[in-house]
């Protein structure tokens, strides 16, 4: 739809951008992103033909931009304005019968019924016809947007043009307004060029962006490709994280703001309380925290965690609210804390605080395996949701990556195994060896603070301690378990 | 149904401001002509318009002096004044339209101030540039018009390239003082009277007579309609010209041709007149809080609404003092300026919210 080569341009001779090549494709949601004053407005105006190129060619539909006419390009290629107040108050019906101005003919320029038609159109489209005879003056924000897009839709345009489309709209319109452009350039192959602010806004809806940077191409692709955390922190000057958006494939960044109060922290058993209710891990900073838990489970950052003994036979089919009701009562916030249940008594608890190099770890662990299950053989069991009966808890003073937590994660479970096997723990219904029990809990959390842990293998140092604490622990715990049993 | 209601409604303002302006007009013109130090009746008025307007012979009972009175003296000057009002409102109109400004007129922007430089050289050394004869004056005076336009946007440019509306009428109303202080300048060296100077600068339609009709009306004709062709890009020009140029406007050209079309009324009418104020401020105005600033009716309702004021404001400045006779420009600055400062006020309350 549209090609540029290798254009330079920008308002005094010292040109502002140089050397831009790209092609846009017919239907495509292209989005332009940089810094400001990168150039972005500039190469915007050089495309609808407002600026004039000081070197190179752009071609829209096949055809150079200087080649076009005023009214034959506006009938190709429509631009939204910017939201600014105007000295006259149209009503909504004149400002979007303006979008007409293109396809008028005669001397006194009237509009056709063609003309009509498109017009009423547009303004069911853009939900704007209620209020066609109301000045613009009387309109919100959101609703005079509207009313623009609809006199750019009036001119029936291939390519349609946005300046940052979503500055001064709020999030719903924000929103509404690019799911509308979304939809057009699927279903009636409009293309779409817009300047984005909002980077993870460019990155959901655009299928190519391009990234400026001092007026050159820092970055021109599928968003993956140009959203990438280094170059944006090079090209914005600012610490940027890359996360992948929980509902849909697409990159998001996210700031990270400098942290230079940030508190330091050990987190050590003096953070540890116990009574015959609950098991209490307070921590003064919020940790990240990976876990499987009842409530705060997956990842997040979490200050409390919060271990609650509940009888044997507690049946609860809204656990997680109960859960939550449960920790509301007893002053803990439950945004901030992670919660398991267990049915073992408390007081077999069994912790360790072990030193690594350059890192730390204390491990907690209740542990009963009442309904032991050999995980091979998992399907023979009647599937009963009845409280986790090995809960696992391991705290790490170091910076841990999200790969270390998963690896993390399965040491400490292969370490419970081998601890559940020296115990000679056996699934009664298979008559094998157990490997946990049907409702094990597990929790990964880290202050995120000093040298960067990369890797939670059995052989790596986080992974050898790791491994060996919870190996330690939940021995330890099983064995106090078994013999509180047999004292009772 | 509501939708269909309002859209009605709105069409029936316009019809119903075209039907009031109009009788506004035919009023105006009756109590010019009838009013004066001879009072003729209404009625003996309206007859003598009419077949002079049919070119047949007035009834006897008619006395031909009243006749004598109204043909020679009372309707050239009504016709006069209605010509003006008519160019100074459509010119008013286009001005603010095209500058996206309301505060826009041609006394304001010292269009009027130059074009009266070009008719006051003319006058005042008997200029006149063989084969035009006649038409020397108005056609000074819109050079000279034209010229301060562009001097008057240049500067305004070079203050502040936003062009903002406070920016091009502060730089209008230095260039309209220092051209008319030029103006006295030159007459005061000619050794004319200094009362008549001021009196010409205020603007006066008296004792020009049927041969300053014919002076203006060909402009008239030719820059309203120019203007009235350009009414849906004036339309688009309120939305800011990069956004009139999106919406397929070829903005500089379009503008030459309305810059020039406002720059040949205002000088056409300082011609025959003089400089009146605040006629190109106040009409259009007015017709927008009637019927919305959709330029289609708003240029043809100026005309109409410009050609009654002025009448009647003339009117007012040769009766209310007489036997003598104010500048009509008093009259038109006494209602005009206060206008001005509401619309400013207006204007400024709207900027901060």
């Amino acid at each position: 739809m549209i090609d540029i080569e290798q254009v330079s341009g920008g308002y005094s001779q010292e040109p502002i951008l140089r050397d831009i090549s790209l092609h846009i494709d017919r239907g495509s949601f292209f989005g332009i992103i940089g810094p400001n004053g990168s150039g972005k407005t500039t190469l915007v105006k050089m495309i609808s033909g407002i600026l004039p190129l000081q070197a190179g060619e752009i071609q829209v539909a096949g055809k150079s931009i200087t080649a076009y006419q005023s009214r034959e390009l506006a009938r190709k290629l429509a631009v939204l304005p910017q939201l600014t107040s105007h000295a006259f108050s149209f009503t909504v019906k004149e400002t979007v019968s303006l979008g007409r101005y293109a396809f008028k003919k005669g001397l006194f320029q009237t509009l056709s019924d063609e003309d009509g038609h498109i017009i009423a159109e547009v303004m069911e489209q853009t939900g704007v016809t209620q209020y066609a005879d109301s000045p613009l003056d009387e309109l919100s924000g959101g609703e005079k947007q509207r009313v623009f897009l609809a006199q750019a839709l009036a001119q029936t345009p291939e390519i349609m043009i946005l300046d940052e489309p979503t500055n001064h709209l709020d999030l719903a319109y924000q929103k509404e307004l690019l799911d509308l452009l979304k939809d057009w350039t699927e279903k009636k192959q409009l293309t779409v060029i817009s300047i984005f602010h909002d980077l993870n806004l460019a990155g959901l809806y655009c299928d190519k962006l391009l990234l400026l940077n001092q007026g050159k191409m820092s970055g021109y692709g599928q968003p993956d490709e140009v959203l990438k955390a280094d170059k944006i922190q090079q090209v914005y000057h600012t610490e940027i994280e890359k996360y992948p958006h929980p509902r849909v494939p697409k990159p998001q960044m996210m700031l990270v703001p400098e942290q230079s109060n940030m508190k330091a922290c050990n987190i050590d058993e003096s953070m540890l309380k116990q009574s015959k209710k609950h098991i209490v891990m307070h921590v003064p900073i919020p940790l990240k925290s990976f876990s499987s838990a009842v409530t705060g489970s997956g990842m997040g950052w979490f200050d409390t965690f919060v271990n609650r003994y509940v009888d044997k036979n507690y049946q609860e089919i809204d656990h997680k609210g109960d859960m939550e009701h449960y920790l509301r009562q007893n002053g803990f916030d439950p945004n901030a804390t992670v919660g398991m249940m267990t049915a073992v008594p408390l007081d077999t608890v069994a912790y360790l605080s072990r030193q690594g190099e350059g890192f730390s770890l204390f491990v907690v662990v209740t542990a009963g395996v009442g309904n032991a299950v050999d995980a091979a053989y998992g399907s023979k069991h009647v599937e009963n949701m009845k409280p986790g009966t090995i809960n696992t808890w391991i705290f790490i003073n170091g910076n841990v990556t999200d790969e270390a937590y998963i690896q993390g994660m399965v040491t400490a479970t292969e370490a419970k195994t081998k601890a559940l096997r020296e115990l000679h723990v056996m699934d009664k219904l298979t008559g094998t060896f157990a490997t946990g029990t049907s409702t094990d809990s597990i929790l990964i959390a880290a202050s995120q603070q000093g040298e960067k842990l990369t890797y939670g293998g059995p052989i790596a140092p986080l992974g050898q301690l790791i491994g060996n604490t919870v190996y330690e622990c939940t021995k330890q715990a099983l064995k106090s378990n078994f013999e509180r049993r047999n004292r009772e | 149904m509501q939708k269909l209601f309002t859209q009605k409604y709105l069409k029936t303002k316009q019809a119903i401001a075209y039907a009031a302006m109009s009788m506004a007009l035919v009023g105006a013109v009756l109590l010019g002509v009838s009013i004066g130090t001879v009072h003729i009746p209404i009625w003996d008025t309206a007859r003598m318009l009419f077949y002079g307007l049919i070119q047949a012979p007035v009834p006897e009972s008619i006395d031909p002096t009243l006749e004598n009175i109204v043909m020679r003296i009372r309707l050239p000057r009504v016709v006069l004044s209605g010509l003006v009002g008519a160019s100074l409102a459509i010119a008013g109109a286009a001005f603010q339209g095209l500058l996206r400004n309301p505060l826009a007129d041609p006394y304001t922007l010292g269009v009027s101030s130059g074009a009266s430089v070009g008719a006051v050289m003319t006058i005042f050394f008997h200029i006149t540039i063989p084969g035009i004869g006649i038409f020397t004056l108005p056609l000074v005076s819109i050079v000279f018009a034209i010229l301060t336009i562009f001097i008057v946007l240049f500067f305004a440019r070079k203050i502040d390239r936003t062009m903002r509306v406070e920016t091009i009428i502060l730089t209008g109303i230095i260039f309209s003082s220092f051209l008319g202080a030029t103006i006295s300048l030159m007459i005061a060296l000619t050794g004319e009277e200094l009362r008549q100077i001021i009196g010409w600068l205020l603007g006066s339609v008296s004792m020009r007579g049927w041969e300053y009709v014919w002076i203006i009306l060909p402009f008239l004709v030719i820059g309203s309609i120019v203007l009235y062709m350009h009414a849906n890009e004036l339309n688009a020009m309120a939305f800011g010209e990069e956004q009139a140029k999106h919406l397929g406007v070829n903005v500089q050209r379009k503008k030459m041709n309305i810059m020039l079309a406002g720059a040949i009324l205002t000088g056409a009418a300082v011609a025959v007149s003089g400089t009146i104020g605040f006629v190109g401020l106040v009409i259009p105005h007015f017709i927008r809080i009637l019927i919305g600033p959709d330029h289609r009716h708003l240029l043809p309702l100026s005309v109409i609404t410009g050609a009654a004021f002025l009448i009647i404001a003339d009117l007012v400045s040769r009766t209310i003092i007489a036997p003598s006779e104010l500048p009509i420009g008093v009259i038109t600055a006494l209602i005009g300026a206060p206008i001005f400062a509401i619309i400013l006020m207006r204007q400024r309350k709207k900027g901060r919210s």
